[in-house]
């Protein structure tokens, strides 16, 4: 199979079965049947869809599926069987309907793998094997965090509905914590995994449903908005050997125009309800990278004024790395150091910290604290698309300080 | 359906309940009363327990009957109380939980089934 008809059978798949989740889990009210009917349409779909071609109404193949197997799975459980006979198609869902399973599977009571596997497979489609290959863990561990997962639901009975308005808040936000470690995930590994699951494009994909069912929510376009602002920029994230290129080092010409514009367009209409949060913020930073014509031109003002915004709503050390990060250009290497030092204790065991530390010791003159600190820096890490940073950021250190010393 | 919050004391949690002043205490006290006056339809039962230091363990996995004086496990996280509540679901006794002004950590568990 092409990569393009791999694609386009996940995006058919990931769509439809999403939908007919929703509509059985309505149905049945019962979340861990409905989810295994979606998985079996999934798995007949994968088998048939890449021999047959993709149907012509694929929702109509899975909706006939599910509801065929469903009869038969559940031939005894007279009150399912009522409620599958009044499943109709077409599926369309209401908004309300198709924002309960991510809200169930995102559950706070779930452990955060857990809640990333459950919306990996009932919202988006994926089979445990799919997401077991994109999670680099054995298939039967990854069988088992679900199953565990879909046996703490029932047992303790986590409620297949979605939560009231004094609750809204920190249920959003968990969710919008799995989509984004799911983003994460996909984008710390392309390189390595490129034949996997693209995961980038299952957290977009969640992120712009979540918008569409929830369109007065800031921090949900905010983090559509930070997910499509850093694609918009894939092309030049890696260079002709498939190595990590940093942002200071990119061909902005690679840049998708259309693609940032739009993000922005999202920010700014979010930005309007003035309820600023830390996707929106971090959305806004990278807005402002992805706005300028070169590095020289970024807006290093701006950028520390979000940062301190930032750090007023969601205080953390990592944060203020970035901040200092962002003040070596507006204020210079030693502003930055000063900043580094008062994290020194907290950021200890962080290679980003080591390796901003060396970076700076560098400038400063101070080559052999920096040479020591690059050391930190890849002992720390296990990450291999991290690691290729690091030592990309190493190697072209040496390069620059060789070509300092022919001076 | 029936969930038991077990109510677990920490040493933190003790020693500033002990620097109370009496008065400080009492609206400690007052607020525990609140929660169970805002939560009686919901509560069926459930005890303050003695300190742990009351505590007498019987292991039956030792071939005879191991008597052992002290809590279950050793450690610095006691429960020191419970209560059973009667709620539609898992959101609802999280709700409970949170609103408790007590000890600092709260397990909820859901209950299997009951033996009368």
């Amino acid at each position: 199979m092409t990569d393009a008809v791999h694609a386009q059978l996940a995006r058919a798949v990931r769509e439809h079965a999403s939908r007919l989740a929703a509509s059985l889990m309505h149905v049945t009210g019962d979340f861990a049947t409905a989810e295994d009917l979606v998985q079996d349409a999934v798995l007949a779909a994968l088998r048939h869809w890449p021999v047959e071609g993709i149907p012509e109404r694929p929702d109509a193949w899975l909706f006939t599926v599910a509801r065929r197997r469903g009869l038969d799975v559940l031939r005894r459980e007279h009150n399912y069987l009522a409620k599958l006979a009044q499943l109709q198609w077409p599926i369309q869902p209401e908004p309300d309907e198709r924002l309960r399973p991510i809200f169930i599977c995102c559950h706070p009571a779930l452990p955060r793998q857990a809640q990333i596997a459950l919306t990996l497979r009932v919202v988006c489609g994926l089979t445990t094997s799919q997401i077991a290959r994109a999670f680099l863990v054995h298939e039967t561990t990854m069988a088992q965090r679900i199953t565990r997962a879909k046996q703490k639901i029932k047992d303790a009975r986590i409620p297949y509905r979605i939560p009231a308005d004094d609750e809204l808040a920190p249920r959003l936000t968990e969710v919008l914590a799995v989509i984004y470690l799911l983003f994460n995930e996909g984008y710390l590994s392309t390189a390595e995994r490129a034949q996997s699951r693209d995961l980038v494009d299952d957290a977009e994909w969640l992120a712009s449903l979540l918008h569409e069912l929830m369109p007065t929510e800031p921090e949900v376009a905010g983090l559509l908005a930070l997910i499509r602002l850093h694609r918009a920029r894939a092309a030049a994230r890696f260079d002709l050997d498939g190595r990590l290129v940093l942002l200071q080092h990119q061909n902005r010409s690679l840049w998708d125009r259309d693609a940032i514009e739009g993000a922005t367009r999202v920010l700014a209409s979010a930005a309007k309800q003035q309820r600023p949060g830390p996707y929106q913020l971090q959305a806004a930073i990278i807005a402002c990278h992805a706005e300028a014509d070169c590095w020289q031109d970024t807006d290093w003002e701006q950028i520390v004024l979000l940062y301190d915004m930032l750090l007023h709503l969601a205080p953390s050390p990592v944060t203020r790395l970035h901040r200092a990060i962002a003040l070596r250009y507006r204020s210079g290497p030693q502003a930055a150091m000063t900043e580094l030092d008062i994290l020194a204790d907290e950021l200890d065991r962080y290679h980003l910290y080591h390796a901003t530390r060396a970076d700076l010791g560098r400038e400063l003159g101070r080559p052999d604290e920096a040479r020591a600190a690059d050391r930190r820096a890849l002992e720390l890490t296990a990450n291999p698309a991290e690691q290729a940073v690091l030592q990309q950021r190493i190697a072209y250190s040496y390069r620059e300080e060789t070509s300092d010393n022919d001076d | 359906m029936k969930y038991v919050l077990l109510f677990v004391e920490t040493e933190r949690f003790n020693s500033d309940m002990a620097a109370m002043s009496p008065s400080e205490r009492e609206r400690a006290y007052d607020r525990v009363n609140e929660w169970f006056a805002n939560h009686s339809d919901k509560l069926r039962g459930g005890s303050r327990l003695k300190s742990s230091d009351t505590a007498t363990t019987v292991r039956l996995d030792r071939g005879e009957p191991v008597i052992i004086d002290g809590p279950f496990v050793e450690g610095k996280e006691v429960v020191s109380g419970y209560v059973e509540i009667d709620v539609a679901d898992l959101d609802e006794a999280l709700q409970a939980a949170k609103a408790w002004p007590g000890c600092p950590v709260v397990e909820i568990r859901p209950i299997d089934f009951e033996p009368m």
